[in-house]
């Protein structure tokens, strides 16, 4: 077979990308179809700049969901004699070609790039979740009721602030720090917080009819609680929650690094909202606090804490590229793209292609989801 | 002014002593010290040894007197062999136990060796920060001008089409981490198969086989444009958007103030009001978020260092961290934690300076 040439190389692209095509086409036909009832989201599409960013968003997110059926070869199968190849070597003994090359290691770049995508979006959404959790569980009662409870977890936040994040990367993420259980520690704490906000935030709204109360909190409780023994301890019978102690060493750092950011945030917000007359009305009708935290105060904050969950998505992708490009807590089979980037740079000179590819992949999403909050905060504005 | 000072200090000083006592800990964890063991003593070891070890060299006892050693308030370690020779933190070579000074620590200016150097940590982390100190020169004479005229033009105008183009600029470079516009500036400046080099040698517009060099270790001897433009536009691009959306930020806010108004109205031409009036009120956001930039910095030097092989200050960093250098890694993060602290400082004082809007109670 003949190697391809550039035109013909991203014909082929776009080919295996159909189902995200597909995808695309539905989502946005149906959000146009139907903005004027989709509320803030739909707004989105009003904006160019908005709509640009949720486009490339969701083309890695549906990258990510298909991948599957987008890659050509097996992300980790080393072909012999394609170490390095340049894009749109065909493939000897079928009738494939290395669309974007190979890699040192000679596999295939385009189908580890399209299979780090999942990777980066099953971590990057799910740390800053947890982070965000963590940040509102203390956040709210820190700016509402300030004072020394203020005092003690903004010292706390400043603390972990002051730490250089690639310091503290090297700190935790060890093999060493492994076996002290230090991440272990991290995440019993850390993780507890998901399961805190959850039955506070049923809890303060069910508690005037206990019956419901009793049920929905039970069942938050033992959900939350069953997650978090597999997550945090591994010590889930059933086995369905469990992740690898590689992971959740990384996962759990990313988490700990962004938490007293969205601290930061919420305290502010809070501190601001809370001379409003609605909270003041509350408060004379008998509310309990955290009804009014969770209730009034935290819906009202939506908007700026819906656009820093889009930027701070982003920001967490970078730094997992940061731990992969140190080759930190990841194994070395694993198609994520910081460390794809790390193992490209060695030959960049002479190879540009392993590491440019993931690096650009990397871009467009961070790029994307920049695009998109600032969409969001336009048209939150506007509110 | 003074009391918000003191407090400050305070605080900051108690900031310090946590985070230091944190790192401490975290760097003489157990695992740690035993590979120390094995890397000084032997390979081989057997795991009384390796205990027996930790303890001869000072490793042992509680972590709390341990990091009171290092910082120098509490008085060194000391111990006497079988064969009645004494060892210990304070007593060096050419030292006899007699002589040898109680406190040994980073206060009386002893902050141990490097076992990846083989030098005093002291001397090896004031030669990289010089390195370091002129990236980071070069850094911010390129970063904080750019970004602020960028911030400045895209904010005067909001809008406009000015302002579009140079906002999705500044967007992008805030969606470029580091490693990935190094990446992006090698392949396009310094290979000599790719990017726009191979081109240019063949118009004869240079002399090399790169428009750029793509490694900057030369530049530890001699500084270059040639070797230096690389590394210090990867760390400045990405600051650049960041602190030109900050200045477009406030410049935009100024330029819908009543006072502005007042200075059109009276007919004072477009550029006179931009850079009598607007400027400078525009211009104090900015500053608080410059100097907040020095810790991320310092995240984008280790990155930098490492990418291109400058053997500075980040580059340290990874060395120690990698080889387990447990004395030259804390002393790599007290400078790190220090340089962050301080900068705060100089934010906080600063921004109350520049602006008289606030009082401090």
């Amino acid at each position: 077979m003949e190697p391809l040439s550039w035109p013909m190389i991203f014909a082929k692209m776009a080919v295996q990308f159909w189902p995200v095509w597909l995808a695309l086409i539905v989502t946005v036909a149906l959000s146009l179809q139907f903005r004027r009832r989709l509320g803030l989201y739909g707004k989105l599409f009003d904006s160019n700049v908005g709509m640009t960013g949720f486009v490339i968003v969701m083309f890695w997110v549906f990258t990510a969901l298909f991948a599957d059926m987008i890659i050509t070869f097996d992300p980790i199968a080393q072909l012999s004699g394609l170490k390095n190849v340049v894009p749109g070597t065909p493939v000897p003994d079928s009738d494939q070609w290395y669309l974007l090359g190979g890699d040192h290691l000679a596999r295939d770049v385009f189908s580890r790039v399209v299979m780090g995508a999942r990777r980066v979006l099953t971590i990057a959404p799910a740390a800053t979740v947890i982070a965000f959790m963590v940040g509102i569980t203390l956040g709210l009662p820190a700016g509402y009721f300030g004072g020394k409870l203020d005092t003690g977890l903004s010292f706390i936040a400043n603390l972990v602030l002051a730490f250089p994040v690639i310091l503290l990367f090297y700190l935790l993420v060890t093999p060493e720090i492994r076996s002290t259980g230090v991440p272990i520690a991290l995440a019993a704490v850390l993780f507890l917080f998901p399961v805190i906000f959850v039955s506070v935030l049923l809890n303060s709204r069910y508690f005037t009819t206990p019956a419901r109360r009793n049920l929905y909190v039970g069942v938050a409780l033992v959900l939350g609680l069953w997650a978090y023994s597999g997550l945090a301890f591994n010590a889930d019978p059933t086995g369905i929650w469990s992740m690898d102690p590689n992971l959740l060493n990384v996962f759990v750092s990313v988490v700990f690094v962004n938490a007293p950011t969205v601290f930061r945030i919420v305290r502010g917000i809070v501190m601001d909202l809370k001379s409003r007359d609605y909270v003041a009305a509350g408060q004379t009708r008998g509310e309990g606090a955290w009804y009014i935290m969770l209730w009034e105060i935290l819906p009202n904050a939506r908007g700026p804490l819906i656009v820093d969950f889009c930027l701070r998505i982003g920001y967490t992708t970078i730094l997992l590229g940061t731990l992969g490009f140190f080759g930190l807590g990841v194994s070395p089979e694993s198609p994520d793209w910081g460390s794809t980037i790390d193992d490209g740079r060695r030959l960049l000179s002479i190879y540009p292609h392993p590491a440019v590819v993931p690096a650009l992949a990397l871009m467009s999403l961070v790029l994307g989801l920049n695009l998109l909050a600032d969409g969001l905060r336009e048209e939150s504005m506007r509110d | 002014m003074l009391p918000f000072l003191l407090r400050r200090v305070g605080v900051m000083i108690l900031t310090a002593l946590t985070l230091s006592f944190v790192v401490f800990c975290l760097t003489n964890l157990a695992p740690n010290l035993e590979k120390l063991a094995r890397t000084e003593g032997s390979v081989r070891m057997s795991d009384e040894a390796v205990d027996s070890w930790i303890i001869n060299n000072g490793h042992g006892g509680l972590m709390i007197t341990r990091y009171g050693q290092w910082l120098g308030v509490v008085p060194g370690w000391t111990r006497t062999d079988d064969k009645g020779v004494t060892r210990g933190r304070c007593i060096t070579e050419g030292v006899t136990a007699e002589e040898a000074p109680r406190f040994c620590g980073i206060l009386q200016g002893d902050w141990g060796t490097s076992t990846v150097f083989r030098e005093p940590v002291a001397k090896t982390i004031s030669d990289k920060l010089a390195s370091t100190g002129w990236l980071m020169l070069w850094v911010m004479l390129v970063m904080v001008p750019v970004s602020l005229i960028i911030g400045v033009m895209s904010g005067m105008r909001e809008g406009s089409r000015t302002d579009r183009v140079l906002s999705t600029f500044a967007i992008a470079t805030t969606a470029t981490p580091e490693y990935v516009s190094g990446v992006i500036l090698v392949v396009i400046f310094a290979s000599a198969t790719t990017g726009i080099s191979p081109l240019l040698a063949e118009w004869g517009w240079i002399d090399g086989r790169t428009l750029f060099l793509g490694t900057a270790t030369s530049a530890i001897d001699q500084i270059t444009f040639w070797n230096f433009a690389l590394p210090v536009m990867t760390i400045a691009l990405y600051g650049i958007g960041y602190i030109a959306r900050m200045t477009r930020a406030s410049m935009t806010e100024v330029m819908t103030q009543q006072y502005i108004r007042t200075a059109r109205l009276k007919g004072v031409a477009f550029h006179q009001v931009i850079l009598k009036h607007a400027l400078r009120n525009a211009l104090i956001a900015p500053f608080t978020v410059i100097m907040l930039q020095f810790p991320w910095l310092l995240n984008g030097v280790v990155i930098v260092e490492t990418l291109f092989n400058y053997k500075g200050f980040g580059w340290t960093l990874v060395q120690a961290a990698g080889n387990n250098d447990i004395q030259l890694l804390l002393a790599c993060s007290v400078v790190a934690v220090f340089v962050v602290l301080v900068t705060q400082l100089i934010s906080d004082i600063g921004y109350v300076f520049l602006n008289p809007r606030i009082r401090l109670s």
